[in-house]
C-alpha cells in the first residue's frame, strides 16, 4: 500500500510538469500571448524599446521560453525568494501571488463545500426515495427535475435566481462576498445561500439519478434477497445491505467533483461576482498575467490529481474486493 | 471475401431447419430498436423538437429577411434609450424584445441556435473520433500503448477549465468496451480466419459498438452545447459579434440589464434550456431503445 501510495504521488508531480509545458505552450502559441505581448502591455501608455526590455527582464521573459519554463518549474517544487511553494510574482499587482491565491482559495473553499452539503443532502435522498418506488408518481417527477437540473446551465439560473429574489422580492441581499467575520454570521449565510442551490442544482440532479441508478442495480442482488430470507426486516435490509454497496461507487463521483470546484467554480464566481479562484483565472487570462494563470492551472491540477488518488485508497477502505500493491 | 463465402452454407443448412420448427421472424437489432424507440413518447416528442431547432436554424436568414425584415446585428435606433438601456420588450415589433444595442432578440436567438448546434455537432463529431481512434488502440493493442493512452486521458481529464476534458471521456469508454469485446469468440474467429488486426478493429469490434457511441454523441451534443455557451458568456467563446445564446446571456448580464429587461436574459435561456433538455432526453431515450438493460 506505501509502495502504492508513493508510485501515484510521484506520478502527481509528472502531472503537474506536463500541466506547467502544456499552459506555457498555449499561452506562447496563442495569439496575443507571448514575451514581447506581455512586456509591451505592461510597459506604460507610450512603450519604447528600452523600457519594453526593462519590463521583459523585470518579469523574467527576457530569457528563452524553456529557460523560463525551466527556472518557474524549478521554484515551484523548490521555493522561490516568497517561500514554497514558488508561486511566482503577478504582473498586474507587481506583489507575490501566494497570498491573493491563498485569500480567494478560502472563498472557493467556503462556495465548493457549502454547495456540496446542499447537493448532498438534496441529492441522495431524491435517488434514494425514486429507487424505492420505480415509476412512482413521486419517481417520475424526481426523475424529470433531475433531467430538467442537468440541462440548466448556472449562468442562466444564476441571474434568474437573482432577479427573483433580489430584485423582486428583495429577501436576499444580492450578490457579492461577505467575509463571516467582518459582517456577521448572518450576512455571511445570506450571500452565501443562493449562490450555494445554485451551483448544487446541476450536482444534486446528477447526484440523484446516480444514487437511483446504482440502488436499482443492487435491489436486484442475490445478497439482497438471502438478507430478506434471513429474517431481516425491509428497512434493514435496504440501509445494512443496499445503501452501503450503491453509495460506494458515489464517493469516487464526488471526490473528484469537490477537486473540481476547489479550482474554482468559474461561472459561479462570475455571476455572484465573489472573489474565488475561478474569477481570477478569467481575470488573469485577460490581462495576461502569466505566472497567475500557471498557478490556478496547477492548482486545479493538482487538486484532481490529488483527490483521484485520496479516492482510490479511501475505495480500498470502502470495498475490500478493492486492493492495491 | 472468400472466408466469409464458407461460412454461408451452413448457415442455410440450419435456417429452414429451425423456421420448419416455428415460422418465427426474426428481427435484426435495428427493427428491434425501431419499436422500442417509436413506443417511448418523451423521446419521440423530444426528437421532435430537436427536427424542429434544426430548422429553425437553418431558416434562420428566411426569416430575418421575409419574417422581420431585419438581421441579427441591425442596430435599431429608436428602441433604446440615451444611456444604451433596451427599452422595447416582447411585442408585435419586436416578438422578443431588443438587447441595448437595439438588435432584434428574436433573431439573434435563432441565429444563436445556428451557432450553438453547428459548434455542439462538429465538436462532438471531432471528439467521437478521436475517442474512437484512441479507444480501440489503448484498448486493442493493449500493453505499453495502452498504458500511454490511459495516462494521457488522466492527464486531458486534470486540466482545468474542461478545454478538451469533455471529448476525451468517449475514448475511455471505447476502450473498455474493446477490452471486452475483443475476448469473444467472433474476434478468435475472425482471427483464425486470418484477418488482420486493421479488420477486426473496425469491421469486427467498431459495428458491435455503434450502439454505445450514438448513445454517447446523443448526450455528449448538449454538454457541447453548454460549454460553448459558457466559453461565449466568460467572452473567450465566438468572436463578439457573432449571435450565440452564450453572448447574449452575457449582454443582459453586463451590469445586471436583466433587471430592466428580463427578456433579455429570458429567451435565450430558455431556448438554450429547451435545447440542452431534448438532447438529453433524446440521448436517454436511445439509450433505453439500443440496450435496454443499461440505465433503467
Amino acid at each position: 500500500m506505501l509502495r502504492y501510495i508513493i508510485r501515484r504521488l510521484l506520478w502527481v508531480v509528472l502531472v503537474l510538469v506536463v500541466i506547467v509545458a502544456i499552459t506555457y505552450s498555449i499561452f506562447f502559441l496563442l495569439p496575443g500571448g507571448g514575451s514581447d505581448a506581455i512586456a509591451n502591455r505592461f510597459a506604460g501608455k507610450q512603450p519604447n524599446p528600452e523600457i519594453v526590455a526593462e519590463v521583459k527582464q523585470q518579469f523574467g521573459l527576457d530569457k528563452p521560453i524553456y529557460v523560463q519554463f525551466y527556472i518557474f518549474t524549478r521554484n515551484l517544487f523548490l521555493g522561490d525568494q516568497y517561500g514554497w511553494p514558488g508561486l511566482g510574482k503577478s504582473f498586474v499587482l507587481r506583489a507575490p501571488l501566494k497570498q491573493v491565491l491563498v485569500e480567494r482559495m478560502w472563498v472557493t473553499i467556503q462556495l465548493a463545500v457549502g454547495a456540496a452539503v446542499v447537493w448532498l443532502l438534496v441529492g441522495i435522498p431524491i435517488g434514494i426515495l425514486s429507487a424505492l418506488r420505480p415509476r412512482s408518481i413521486w419517481d417520475r417527477a424526481a426523475m424529470t427535475f433531475a433531467l430538467i437540473g442537468i440541462s440548466m446551465p448556472v449562468f442562466f439560473i444564476g441571474p434568474l435566481a437573482l432577479y427573483v429574489f433580489v430584485y423582486k422580492w428583495h429577501i436576499l441581499p444580492g450578490s457579492g462576498y461577505s467575509p463571516i467575520g467582518e459582517d456577521g454570521l448572518w450576512q455571511w449565510f445570506n450571500h452565501f445561500i443562493l449562490p450555494w442551490c445554485v451551483l448544487a442544482l446541476l450536482y444534486a440532479a446528477f447526484y440523484a439519478r446516480l444514487s437511483r441508478a446504482n440502488l436499482l442495480d443492487v435491489m436486484g442482488e442475490d445478497y439482497m434477497r438471502t438478507a430478506r430470507a434471513k429474517g431481516l426486516n425491509e428497512r434493514q435490509v435496504i440501509v445494512k445491505h443496499g445503501l452501503r454497496s450503491s453509495l460506494t461507487p458515489l464517493v469516487t463521483v464526488f471526490g473528484l467533483d469537490l477537486a473540481g470546484l476547489l479550482a474554482g467554480a468559474v461561472i459561479t464566481e462570475t455571476v455572484f461576482n465573489l472573489p474565488g479562484l475561478g474569477q481570477y483565472a478569467v481575470r488573469s487570462v485577460f490581462s495576461l498575467d502569466l505566472y497567475a494563470i500557471l498557478d490556478v492551472t496547477i492548482i486545479a491540477a493538482f487538486f484532481v490529481t490529488l483527490a483521484n488518488l485520496v479516492v482510490d485508497i479511501v475505495y480500498a477502505f470502502l470495498d475490500p474486493r478493492v486492493r492495491y500493491t | 471475401m472468400s472466408q466469409v463465402q464458407q461460412t454461408e452454407p451452413t448457415l442455410e443448412v440450419l435456417a429452414p431447419l429451425e423456421s420448419g420448427v416455428e415460422a418465427v421472424q426474426g428481427r435484426t437489432p435495428w427493427q428491434l430498436f425501431y419499436t422500442r424507440f417509436k413506443r417511448d413518447r418523451i423521446a419521440l416528442f423530444a426528437a421532435g423538437v430537436v427536427l424542429l431547432l434544426i430548422a429553425l436554424a437553418l431558416l434562420a436568414p428566411a426569416f430575418a429577411r421575409f419574417v422581420v425584415h431585419r438581421g441579427p446585428n441591425d442596430l435599431n435606433q429608436g428602441y433604446t434609450s440615451d444611456i444604451s438601456v433596451p427599452l422595447l420588450g416582447p411585442s408585435k415589433i419586436a416578438w422578443f424584445g431588443v438587447d441595448a444595442l437595439g438588435r432584434d432578440i428574436f433573431i439573434r436567438t435563432l441565429y444563436g441556435a445556428r451557432t450553438s448546434l453547428l459548434i455542439a455537432i462538429l465538436a462532438t463529431g471531432i471528439s467521437i473520433v478521436v475517442g474512437i481512434a484512441l479507444g480501440l488502440m489503448a484498448g486493442f493493442v493493449g500493453g505499453k500503448l495502452d498504458t500511454f493512452i490511459s495516462r494521457l486521458i488522466d492527464i486531458v481529464l486534470s486540466l482545468p477549465l474542461l478545454l478538451l476534458a469533455i471529448g476525451i471521456g468517449a475514448a475511455r469508454i471505447v476502450r473498455g468496451q474493446t477490452l471486452s469485446l475483443r475476448e469473444r469468440e467472433f474476434v478468435e474467429a475472425a482471427r483464425a480466419t486470418g484477418y488482420g488486426n486493421i479488420h477486426i478493429m473496425f469491421r469486427e469490434i467498431l459495428p458491435n459498438m455503434v450502439a454505445s457511441i450514438i448513445v454517447v454523441a446523443t448526450l455528449l451534443i448538449p454538454q457541447n452545447i453548454l460549454f460553448e455557451a459558457a466559453l461565449s458568456f466568460l467572452a473567450v467563446g465566438v468572436p463578439a459579434g457573432t449571435p450565440s445564446w452564450g453572448g447574449m446571456l452575457s449582454d443582459a448580464t453586463n451590469g445586471a440589464l436583466y433587471r430592466i429587461a428580463w427578456w433579455m436574459l429570458f429567451f435565450p435561456g430558455m431556448f438554450l434550456v429547451m435545447t440542452t433538455l431534448a438532447f438529453n432526453l433524446l440521448g436517454d431515450g436511445l439509450r433505453d431503445a439500443l440496450d435496454p438493460r443499461a440505465g433503467r
